[in-house]
């Protein structure tokens, strides 16, 4: 490989390069094996940082904890591209490099392929003592006997079978130093080639694909109560992306109803199984039945639908001091751990006079006691309490910036307080109303539904990454377990005189690691009802 | 008895046998290895200090010819032999019903949890093992395989054990089958594979020289030369080495196991995809788990085209496949155990 030398010699030739040859010679650098070589060790390395730092895409709280845990730094590795490895431009420039460089590789070498399939075997070596020649006897005049053998390298099958697993023989004839002879030369190895020009190919492809899902996806994610509907429109996702390349005209509009949820649990609490049963109506279609779990997605217009998560979402009806009804809804709870112990908050802005109101509360699904420290004891809701805490102010909504459903902004709020002047606490039960203090209004706790939290996808490019990978698979098992192998096969041209057997002079080579080839050759010979003589086999020395 | 307690007694059962096995297989590889060198001393003397000789010998080493590699040496029998043969054989049966029992106890195939997925794929290992044993003799490989075995499941059983429990509801999958158990054939496969390359880099280094340290220019070089002397003393003494084939040879082995276990974790890779698609709807996420399983796939990708790269072939090739199986233990422990991912949901 040429190396850039510094010294008056290389500066000399620097000008006669010009601006094409030094192309060139970038070009036959990041494609030569050594290059690619290395660069696939910096791909090894360069992703490894992306396990052990927090990743925006992955987490962004725990990212942006981690950076303001590390004042210095926190800053210096997410300006650098540490944070974000996977969309950095330094792995972003190795992967790219790496795939210039296998375009760069697999051209070439598919035209030599291609070269190599028409050009005519290379003839046999002029002398076999290199490759341990056996021999063998042939009844048969030895032109038969070595056309027998070509039956047997070149394989049964249909032809292109033949043509990619089978020899490729020729047979010349020659004179040599004992006189005419004839010499067949066989190869093997199309398959291997081949398979490795699949792969090489497919790994493109995959590349191709996953480029290509990335502009043409769309993804959202949404929360459905039980007995509640969802429409397809952006506005009705919590959370929406969509590639560079899809339009949100192109959302379809069903709708799908979550029917109900169904969530097993074992007695120890721990999840067995989750269903969502739903209905889904497509525009123009009889509404049909569906099903989600976890493994399970629902399809739609080419999209699926996921089942991700789940929990509770408690019904309230709140009235306000006035005795109206302010607030009737199901709210959502976020589970906090393994036994579901839950927590949302209800804001009620619409109250017709006074301060608004906001709660927040926790919920037991299956409480240990009603007193203030119970436990959840089980996922299930079999003696469900939650415990509320009421706030009275301005929960700042009027401000315009979008907030949080499940955080109260207590800045402008004040706790409601009991009679003792502490903070209220209250648990309360399903169906139970609590009446708050000082003629401020009431709760009511009316059902307790569960919801379903969907995350929707669309990627047309599905297909063609499941097709580049199985082309990749298969290309790299053909191209590994491929045998490339040459068989040669030397006669005297003209049977002996007096009848006896023609003496075949064989030999075989396969590269180190494959050590068929001579046990193949002693097949072949067989089949072409050659015997083989009786060799002494030299014992191994080491 | 339980299919608990039958799990238990069987997998310590193997773990003691494999251990009687290492034990049994190194003598025998000593024994291999004092009886080459005694007929090397006898070829010597035979062919006297004719240098015609040893160039001959070394002009086979150089050329591989595939009739040379087709014909193994007779396998040297020795009681020792005997031992680890019959030891490795029971303790694959017992480990065998152990794993069967587990799965039994469990009520799902038994590869859920570290220590299941530790007892299953060291049995993976050994039987990979046998499997190559019985094509052609590499009982070298023995004492590697075994003693990896012995102590991989006697850290499981003692270290990662739990007792079972059912499935997450993301677990339950067709795909979790197909993944995970050609995960684990995979890293059995590997396993095996590293023992071979270990054995090709100790073999190969032990016949170099050692370097002149007086020369180095600096105190690091010099360090490191010294080093470099220091394991070269080391592999001189180990004596049994001589009972291994040539580098060459462990080299072709080695890289046939490595093909079949990268087309298995090729393979594991893109079920994997599969089932997160399934399960969470997107294929890949850079979740640490598949950060890593990308890393060990690109890793081994690496050792293939060093391979056959001028001036990495051989040593350099080997030390990348050892850097592959690195990350596949890393991807073991370390990742399942430290970094948060969904995949820790499937339990340590
Ligand atoms: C995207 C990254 C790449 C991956 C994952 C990859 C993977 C592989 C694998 C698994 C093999 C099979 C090895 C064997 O048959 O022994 C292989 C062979 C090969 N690759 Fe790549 N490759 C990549 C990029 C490249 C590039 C950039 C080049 C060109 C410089 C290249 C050139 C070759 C060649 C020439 C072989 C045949 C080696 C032989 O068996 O003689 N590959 N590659």
């Amino acid at each position: 490989m040429a190396r850039v030398k510094m010294d008056n010699y290389a500066y000399a030739a620097v000008p006669r390069l010009g601006f094409v040859g030094w192309l060139r010679w970038i070009w036959r650098q990041v494609t030569s094996m050594r290059v690619a070589l290395i660069l696939l060790l910096l791909l090894a390395l360069a992703a490894i940082p992306g396990s052990v730092l927090p990743q925006w895409p992955q987490d962004a709280g725990d990212t942006r904890a981690f950076i303001d845990a590390n004042p210095f730094w926190g800053p210096l590795l997410d300006a650098t591209g540490f944070l974000d490895v996977f969309g950095s431009a330094w792995f972003t420039a190795i992967y790219l490099l790496l795939f210039a460089s296998l375009i760069g590789c697999i051209i070439p070498r598919c035209l030599v392929y291609w070269r190599e399939l028409r050009a005519p075997v290379p003839a046999t070596p002029s002398r076999l003592d290199r490759y341990e020649p056996t021999t063998a006897s042939a009844d048969q005049e030895p032109r038969e006997a070595l056309e027998d053998v070509r039956v047997a390298l070149e394989g049964t099958g249909p032809a292109p079978w033949r043509w990619l697993s089978g020899y490729r023989v020729r047979i010349d004839e020659r004179s040599a130093r004992e006189g005419t002879e004839l010499a067949l030369s066989a190869h093997q190895g199309h398959l291997r080639e081949l398979g490795n020009l699949i792969f090489h190919v497919s790994l493109v492809g995959i590349l191709l694909a996953v480029a290509a899902g990335s502009v043409l996806t769309y993804r959202g994610q949404a929360l459905i109560v039980e007995g509640d509907t969802f429409t397809n429109a952006v506005v009705a996702y919590d959370s929406y992306e969509s590639g560079a390349l899809f339009s949100e005209d192109q959302l379809e509009p069903w709708t799908l109803s979550l029917d109900s949820f169904d969530a097993q649990f074992s007695l120890a609490g721990a999840p067995t199984e989750f269903t969502a049963y739903a209905t889904l109506t497509e525009p123009g279609q009889e509404p049909r039945e569906v099903e989600a779990q976890v493994n399970r997605p629902i399809q739609v217009d080419g999209a699926k639908i996921y089942l991700q998560g789940n929990g509770y979402a408690p019904v309230f009806t709140v009235t306000d001091s006035s005795g109206e009804v302010a607030f009737r809804g199901a709210v959502p709870f976020l589970p906090q751990d393994e036994v579901y112990t839950s927590t949302g908050v209800i804001k009620v802005p619409d109250v017709t006079e006074g301060e608004q109101l906001g709660f927040k509360a926790t919920l037991l699904p299956t409480s240990s006691g009603d007193a203030v420290g119970a436990q959840s004891l089980h996922p299930s809701p079999t003696n469900p309490v939650i415990y509320l805490q009421a706030y009275t102010g301005d929960l700042g909504l009027d401000a315009g910036i979008p907030q949080n459903v499940y955080q109260l902004d207590e800045s402008q709020l004040s706790p409601v307080r009991g009679d003792d002047g502490q903070p209220l606490l209250v648990a309360m039960t399903p169906g139970q109303t609590i009446d708050l203090p000082d003629g401020l209004g009431s709760v009511t706790w009316d059902s307790l539904p569960r919801f379903a939290a969907f995350d929707l996808r669309r990627d047309p490019s599905l297909p063609w990454l499941l097709a580049a990978a199985i082309g990749a698979l298969a290309g790299l098992a053909m191209s590994l377990f491929g045998t490339r192998r040459r068989i040669w096969l030397v006669a005297p041209a003209t049977a002996p005189p007096g009848g006896a057997a023609t003496v075949v002079t064989a030999a075989a080579w396969a590269p180190a690691h494959d050590s068929g080839a001579a046990e193949e050759l002693d097949r072949i010979l067989s089949t072409a009802h050659l015997t083989p003589a009786t060799n002494e086999h030299p014992p191994e020395d080491r | 008895m339980t299919a608990q307690e039958l799990s238990w007694y069987a997998l310590w059962g193997a773990t003691a046998l494999y251990a009687i096995a290492m034990v049994a297989s190194s003598i025998h590889l000593a024994r291999v290895a004092d009886a080459k060198a005694a007929a090397k001393g006898k070829v010597r003397s035979a062919v006297g200090a004719s240098s015609a000789g040893s160039s001959a010998a070394e002009g086979d080493a150089a050329t591989t010819s595939a009739r040379a590699s087709a014909i193994p040496a007779e396998p040297m029998r020795t009681k020792a032999a005997g031992i680890a043969a019959s030891t490795t054989l029971v303790g694959a049966v017992l480990q065998g019903i152990g794993v069967v029992a587990r799965g039994i106890e469990a009520g799902h195939v038994p590869w859920s949890t570290m220590y299941e997925y530790t007892i299953t794929g060291t049995w993976v290992a050994v039987v990979v093992f046998l499997i190559v044993q019985r094509k052609r003799d590499v009982s070298y490989l023995a004492p590697g395989v075994t003693g990896f075995a012995a102590i991989a499941l006697g850290l499981g059983l003692t270290t990662l054990y739990q007792a079972s429990t059912g499935l997450q509801p993301a677990l339950q999958s067709f795909w979790l089958v197909i993944h995970v158990s050609i995960a684990i054939i995979a890293t059995g496969v590997f396993t095996v594979a590293f023992v071979a390359t270990v054995l090709q880099l100790m073999r190969d280094r032990r016949e170099d020289e050692p370097v002149d340290t007086a020369g180095a220019s600096n105190a690091l070089i010099r360090w490191g030369r010294q080093w470099r002397n220091a394991n070269l003393r080391l592999l001189k003494r180990l004596r049994w080495l001589e009972g291994v084939p040539e580098p060459e040879k462990l080299e072709a082995l080695s890289f046939r196991l490595h093909a079949v276990g990268f087309v298995l974790w090729t393979f594991t890779v893109m079920a994997g995809a599969v089932w997160a698609e399934h399960a969470w709807g997107r294929y890949w996420g850079w979740d640490p788990k598949e950060v890593w399983s990308f890393v060990i796939w690109v890793i081994y990708a690496a050792y293939l085209h060093a391979r056959t790269t001028q001036g990495w072939a051989g040593r350099r090739s080997a030390y990348i496949a050892v850097a592959g199986f690195v990350a596949l233990l890393m991807n073991f422990t370390v990742v399942n155990l430290v970094f948060q991912g969904l995949h820790s949901y499937a339990g340590v």
